[in-house]
């Protein structure tokens, strides 16, 4: 946790899969994750279609066609623990994971795995654990597994510039 | 008392209270009526009724401040809770999710016919295929979660493309629940009022229903919160006022104070309607007390001269007279009185004090013999300025505009009436030993000082050539074109206002299209029309976006359409059997989808009815308004984000022309409520050019010589030559109200010049220094009632006011200056 709290910036590659069970085979999306401490986190979906997801300060925006959002994070609960897992853990924020998950902690400095169980009954509804595996202060997967047996799997791929 | 004096007495008592009479069943209004065309084209009538009682003028924005989010969101839904079930309100809407379950049962029933993508090619199988891949995209972006369970009933996302129509313009943040501002420090709420905005008594009840809601809900939280306060957005008017300051008890007396450093909990409110309410609380308030104020001190001024209690109250009596047939005048000859037309009656106090001024002093030659020698000698002089000053003002009546032709009436009436009773009643109620201290004295220093600055004349001409000057360099910035500039909401309230609109993502209701049509079916056609269009537009970047009355309630026609274009259920089947080839989802999972389509091909068209109770409705009714018998389909327009502050509005006439001419109009409000203030300022300035004109030829009647006509004249000109250069010069940009006060410059200034001429060519006309005391007092108190009026928190009074106040003084200065051979100080009276 220390380890990530220090690393102030990233940008990488991801890839992620969605299993859904009304679809008879994954749909696949990548793109790039960029981070900056402690709370500014960008999705950029390249793939199949463009899509940016910006959360500043608790506020996302999304860009989708010609559409642009505003959110304020607090008001999506569904989406809170998603993007607030992925935040808390690369900020290296254990009390503000603590705050929405039961938590632990596996594995070794080298080799880690982080469990993640909303605490609150309405979010549980939906999700069911968050798992993020990485090494020393990097992330390599994020898998997010639903309620209803759907789950997503993100994946961390190269370091891009810097 | 003389039969002259009895006669007049009683026509004066008879005109007073038949003046009284009228005045107290005269109309007022504080609406922007008065400041907009009586005859106007079909675009400013257009233009007249969208600010008067269209979609922006009945929308009040609420915002709560202070304490911490929690608590402004248990205020704002305890005040919105309140206000729903207010029939002041036709809705309510503070973000919170109690409307949306309702809404978005409705829009899921009726996606088929409501949403836009619906078209026979979107149900082909090529159409379903695109439709199908967007979804699935949809499903792997991260707002997957939420479509989703769509899926199986709503495969080719109709329910996405309805809420991205809507939500076009976007919808507020949120914070613990409710709308919030875009830093979350204030929780907002938008009410529409039942009121038009043109409803200034309509809208008060509705400004104070919030107050009451406020007070009420505050009182509601558990812990005592620090003081909160209720005001609108100016600062507070008397008991009853919208912006009055109302302290909500909280709790009891000894509760704690909120947490250090959390501000108390405050109401604001804006919009049109509040503002029509806090510009007439105050107005009337301003006037009040600047009335007051300007009457007190000119009451110790003349005290001060006179030593006579007596002399002051008579000196009054032209006055009130004055301001009473002003307004009489107006309410008689034009129907409505406005409150800016009151306003000015405080100006008269300026200048018909004068006359009374003028009297008690200059009858005080000759050892007072009496008034008989003032009705020879003074009196001609008196008549002739008044004269003069009508001439100013009968300018002003032929205006097209009812603010300027009231004005115009207001001083005529006020003047004739108080000059007249200056004349003809005020020196028969002179009691026969009516003395006032001899002011003598001061005439003799003012002698003096004038002897020695009378080489200054050359200085004068430098003057002018220095005004002129600054005028000719400032002349491109010279004048403020916007009608904004004679707002009486302050710069504040102003600023406020625009960061509410923007928190709450109100659209700019700058440019408008507006169709009309003689039934509902037709303006919506119409406007389908011309949405079609405008779409196009948006793709060219020429508009950023748009709203229509069509995306809450499409007409039956196109509603027909939409089912239309819905296959029969097996041959929708068949079709979706062949598009999902290749994809990852297989058809039999998407029955749901048949069985909805099938419903949705049947069912009953959307009536407005149907929108009752949800927040669709609210979107439809201000779009679509019934006009007389008619109706008005309103699209507003938002500029591109490329350009924010402008549309190429050529462009979109054009557009919109050709997709239903003669049917739909482009109106650009501001732009066009601009042009009527310029067209307003510029016939102001023209007829006040007339006026001077009228003023030259009526001196040249009366005083048979153009010397003297040029020794009267080129003083005031001088005054309101230097009078505008020194508004350059400080980078005030003049309104039509500085325009007035330039006549007024000269209305007031001619009364001394022409006193100082009558010196000049009559040798034998009295005392020199009990002139000059005259004039020196009258100036006075001009100078006191117009310098107050420069104070004034109302551009318009304040314009006025710091106009005339230094022009008087000015205009005294340079009379007194350019007077041919000033006799010798010594010539006292003995």
């Amino acid at each position: 946790m220390t380890l990530l709290a220090q690393r102030k910036h990233g940008h990488v590659t991801f890839v992620e899969e969605h299993f859904l069970a009304v679809l008879d085979r994954p749909l696949e999306s990548s793109g790039e994750l960029l981070y900056d401490a402690p709370d500014h986190l960008e999705k950029r979906t390249l793939h199949p279609k463009p899509e940016t997801l910006v959360l500043d300060h608790g506020v996302i925006t999304a860009q989708r066609g010609r559409h642009t959002y505003v959110l304020a994070l607090r008001d999506y609960p569904q989406i809170v623990p998603l993007i607030d897992s992925i935040r808390a853990t690369l900020a290296g924020d254990r009390a503000a994971l603590e705050r929405i998950f039961k938590v632990s902690l596996d594995g070794s400095l080298d080799n880690w795995k982080l469990l993640l169980a909303p605490s609150d009954a309405a979010v549980a509804k939906t999700i069911k654990q968050i798992g993020i595996e990485g090494a020393r202060d990097a992330i390599h997967s994020v898998e997010i597994q639903q309620a209803d047996g759907d789950r997503s799997l993100l994946t961390i791929g190269a370091d891009v510039g810097q | 008392m003389t039969r002259a004096g009895v006669v007049g007495t009683l026509l004066w008592a008879t005109l007073v209270a038949v003046a009284a009479v009228v005045v107290a069943r005269a109309t007022y209004t504080t609406d922007l009526s008065a400041f907009l065309p009586s005859d106007p084209t079909e675009t400013q009538r257009l233009l007249v009724d969208q600010l008067r009682d269209g979609l922006a003028s009945r929308l009040i924005i609420v915002a709560i401040e202070g304490a911490d989010a929690k608590t402004r969101a248990r205020l704002s839904q305890g005040v919105a809770s309140r206000l729903r079930t207010d029939r002041n309100f036709v809705s309510i809407n503070n973000g919170e999710s109690s409307g949306t379950d309702r809404d978005r049962e409705f829009l899921f029933n009726h996606r088929y016919l409501l949403s836009d993508s619906v078209t026979p090619q979107r149900f082909t199988v090529d159409g379903l295929k695109d439709a199908l891949q967007d979804t699935l995209d949809l499903l792997a972006s991260p707002a997957g979660l939420i479509a989703k369970s769509l899926l199986t009933r709503d495969p080719t996302g109709e329910m996405v493309q309805i809420i991205s129509q809507l939500s076009s313009g976007g919808a507020p943040r949120t914070a613990e629940g409710v709308w919030a501002s875009g830093d979350g420090e204030r929780a907002l709420i938008v009410a529409q009022t039942v009121a038009h905005g043109s409803d200034t008594d309509g809208q008060q009840l509705a400004v104070e229903a919030v107050q009451h809601a406020f007070a009420a809900a505050s009182a509601e939280l558990p812990t005592a919160q620090a003081e909160p306060r209720a005001a609108a957005t100016t600062s507070p008017a008397g008991p009853g006022h919208p912006s009055e300051a109302t302290t909500v008890p909280s709790g009891t007396r000894a509760a704690a104070p909120a947490t250090a450093g959390a501000k108390p909990l405050a109401l604001k409110m804006s919009g049109p309607g509040v503002f029509a309410v806090v510009a007439r609380a105050t107005i009337i308030k301003e006037v009040t007390r600047l009335s007051i104020l300007s009457t007190l001190i000119i009451v110790v001024l003349l005290l001060g001269v006179y030593r006579s209690v007596a002399a002051l109250l008579l000196g009054l009596v032209p006055v009130a007279s004055g301001a009473l047939a002003g307004v009489a005048g107006v309410a008689l000859g034009l129907g409505v009185v406005h409150g800016i037309t009151l306003g000015f009656g405080i100006t008269l106090i300026g200048e018909a004090v004068d006359y009374s001024i003028y009297l008690f002093i200059q009858s005080q030659e000759r050892g007072g013999s009496g008034h008989p020698n003032w009705q020879r000698s003074v009196w001609p002089t008196i008549r002739l300025g008044m004269l003069t000053s009508i001439c100013g003002f009968a300018s002003l009546l032929p205006s097209g505009f009812p603010g300027l032709t009231q004005l115009g009436l207001y001083s005529i009436a006020g003047l004739i009436a108080a000059a007249l009773v200056t004349r003809f009643v005020l020196p028969y109620w002179l009691p026969r030993n009516f003395a006032i201290r001899d002011v003598t004295p001061l005439g003799v220093v003012v002698a003096g000082l004038l002897e020695r600055v009378s080489h200054a004349r050359v200085a004068l001409a430098v003057l002018a050539v220095l005004a002129g000057t600054v005028l000719y360099v400032h002349r491109d910035t010279f004048w403020n074109r916007e009608l904004a500039a004679l707002s009486p909401v302050s710069q504040a309230d102003q600023d406020l206002d625009a960061q509410l609109r923007v928190d709450i993502r109100a659209p700019d209701v700058r440019y408008l299209v507006i169709v009309s049509a003689p039934d509902k079916e037709s303006a919506l056609g119409v406007a389908e029309k011309v949405g079609t269009r405008l779409e196009q537009l948006i793709d060219a970047n020429v508009i950023g976006g748009f709203e229509t009355p069509v995306r809450y309630l499409p007409s039956q026609a196109l509603q027909r359409a939409r089912q239309a274009s819905l296959p029969p259920t097996a041959e929708l089947r068949e079709r979706l059997q062949k598009a999902v080839a290749g994809m990852p989802v297989r058809a039999e999972r998407l029955e749901p989808f048949l069985l909805d389509a099938e419903t949705a091909r049947t069912q009953p068209l959307i009536t407005r009815k149907d929108l009752d109770g949800t927040s669709v409705a609210t979107g439809f009714d201000a779009l679509m308004l019934q006009d007389g018998s008619g109706w008005v389909a309103l699209l507003p327009l938002r500029a591109a984000a490329s350009n924010p502050f402008a549309i190429d509005d050529a462009r979109v006439r054009k557009a919109v022309s050709e997709a239903a001419p003669g049917q739909a109009t482009v109106l650009d409000l501001k732009g066009e409520a601009d042009r009527l203030y310029s067209r307003y300022l510029a016939e102001a300035v023209r007829l006040s050019l007339a006026g001077f004109a009228a003023i030259v030829i009526l001196l040249l009647v009366a005083l048979r010589s153009p010397a003297r006509v040029i020794r009267v004249v080129v003083p005031l000109a001088l005054a309101v030559l230097v009078v505008a250069g020194g508004f350059a010069l400080l980078g005030r940009q003049l309104t039509i109200l500085h325009v007035i006060g330039m006549l007024l410059i000269v209305a007031v200034g001619s009364n001394y010049a022409l006193f100082f001429d009558r010196r000049a060519t009559d040798s034998h006309v009295g005392s020199v220094p009990l002139t000059l005391a005259s004039l020196l007092i009258a100036n006075a108190a001009t100078i006191v009632s117009f310098g107050i009026l420069a104070f004034s928190s109302v551009p318009v009074l304040s314009a006025l006011g710091s106009t005339v106040a230094p022009g008087a003084l000015l205009a005294l200065l340079f009379s007194a200056l350019l007077a041919r051979h000033l006799p010798p100080a010594q010539a006292v009276p003995g």
